[in-house]
């Protein structure tokens, strides 16, 4: 499946996932901490460089990214113009996409192998909790597998009723394509539990590092 | 237990679907998408725990950077941006939903999947989302409300559209709601 990864290779993909991920979570308490306009402007400023670093390809994919944000822009700017208060309005506006651009960079230079070892050793230690990482694991491969199963369902169902009436199905497909679901899981879940099932524990030792 | 897991992965697998279905326009220009809906009817199928599990496997899978978000949306941007709020709260409105359903186990599906949907997907949602939103753009809480207005009659049509398909769910496979049994032996 088509995930948000850059299409472009930076030097950025090789540095190790979690701390890009602590740098993140630093640097999104360190905005939020921050008001002055001026300071966020600079942040800003430095999250541009950031992304016009690798090439123009990249920054394409970035700024198309962040485009979702605009009406949110557009409606603080235009508050705080009428409120008579507009360098407030540009300071959080400023925040709002500094905030943004840098998880989605972190998206962008990370692969999701990277990310989901980050989850298993981060899961490691709430697994001596009662987590059951392997139940996750699986959980988080079998919704991935499954979404372009039951979107070519879904694609199918709208299709037939095309066939069959004039109007738009709209919602109409939402109950035969649960129904299916709810049958699946149920097959699915016969076959896992064919297979050993989910309940034996990986044992915490260099096997489950190997995997 | 596998099968609470694969009706877990299963709806939240659902949910992604569902945010790929083509957005309807509501009378007055307002965009919405089926995505809650799929958040509702995850709590009034699969009832507090395992619904509030299945959206937290289906925003992890958005964290971890699938575009599984409606409009091809995803990664760890949508986290901390303007309507993070909503995100968060989905766990919340599924978990009050399926809560509610557990409820009312004996009452009929039809009122009482209504009554857990606005309340878990519209009022609890609402809430956390406007929390959020307010903590980001920096407005009060009223100001925030009056921003998201606009998005109550498309959820409130999501709810009875939610309820309606939860009840012939239960005509079509009489023991599928797992929020309706009371023992529920794994």
């Amino acid at each position: 499946m088509i995930s948000l990864t850059s299409p472009v290779r930076t030097r950025a993909h090789d540095w190790p996932a979690a701390a890009k991920l602590g740098a993140l979570l630093i640097a999104t308490l360190a905005l939020a901490a921050t008001q002055s306009p001026a300071v966020l402007a600079l942040a800003f400023a430095g999250m541009a460089a950031l992304y016009a670093l690798p090439g123009r390809v990249f920054l394409s994919h970035g700024a198309r990214r962040i485009r979702g944000l605009a009406p949110f822009v557009a409606v603080v700017l235009v508050w705080h113009l009428v409120t008579g208060d507009p360098a407030t309005g540009l300071g959080i506006a400023l925040r709002m996409i500094t905030a943004v651009g840098l998880a989605n960079l972190v998206t962008m230079t990370t692969r999701l192998s990277d990310i989901m070892q980050v989850i298993r050793r981060g899961g490691a230690p709430l697994a001596r909790l009662g987590l059951n990482l392997r139940a996750l694991e699986i959980g988080i491969a079998l919704v991935i597998r499954m979404v372009p199963v039951l979107s070519d369902k879904g694609a199918q169902l709208t299709q037939s009723w095309s066939a069959r009436s004039a109007r738009k199905p709209r919602w109409r497909i939402v109950l035969p394509l649960t129904l299916a679901t709810l049958d699946d899981a149920d097959h699915v879940a016969e076959a896992l539990r064919a297979r050993g099932g989910i309940a034996t524990p990986i044992p915490r030792t260099s096997s489950s590092r190997s995997l | 237990m596998e099968k609470s897991l694969t009706h877990v992965a299963l709806f939240a697998a659902i949910i992604a679907v569902l945010g790929l279905l083509p957005k309807l326009q509501l009378g007055f220009g307002v965009p919405i998408t089926a995505q809650s809906l799929g958040v509702m009817l995850a709590g009034c199928v699969l009832g507090a725990k395992r619904g509030a599990l299945a959206v937290l496997l289906f925003l992890l899978i958005v964290a971890l950077g699938l575009p599984l978000l409606a409009g091809g949306r995803g990664g760890l941007g949508v986290f901390v941006g303007p309507t993070a709020g909503f995100l968060w709260g989905w766990v919340a409105a599924a978990f009050v939903t399926g809560w509610i359903m557990e409820r009312g186990a004996k009452a009929p599906v039809l009122p009482m999947a209504a009554v857990a949907s606005v309340l878990g997907g519209i009022v609890v949602l609402y809430a956390c989302g406007i929390l959020g939103m307010s903590l980001v753009l920096k407005k009060s809480l009223v100001e925030s409300t009056l921003l998201m207005a606009a998005f109550i009659p498309g959820d409130l049509l999501k709810a009875a559209i939610a309820a309606m398909l939860t009840a012939s769910l239960a005509r079509a496979r009489p023991g599928s709601l797992m929020s309706r049994r009371v023992a529920t032996g794994q």
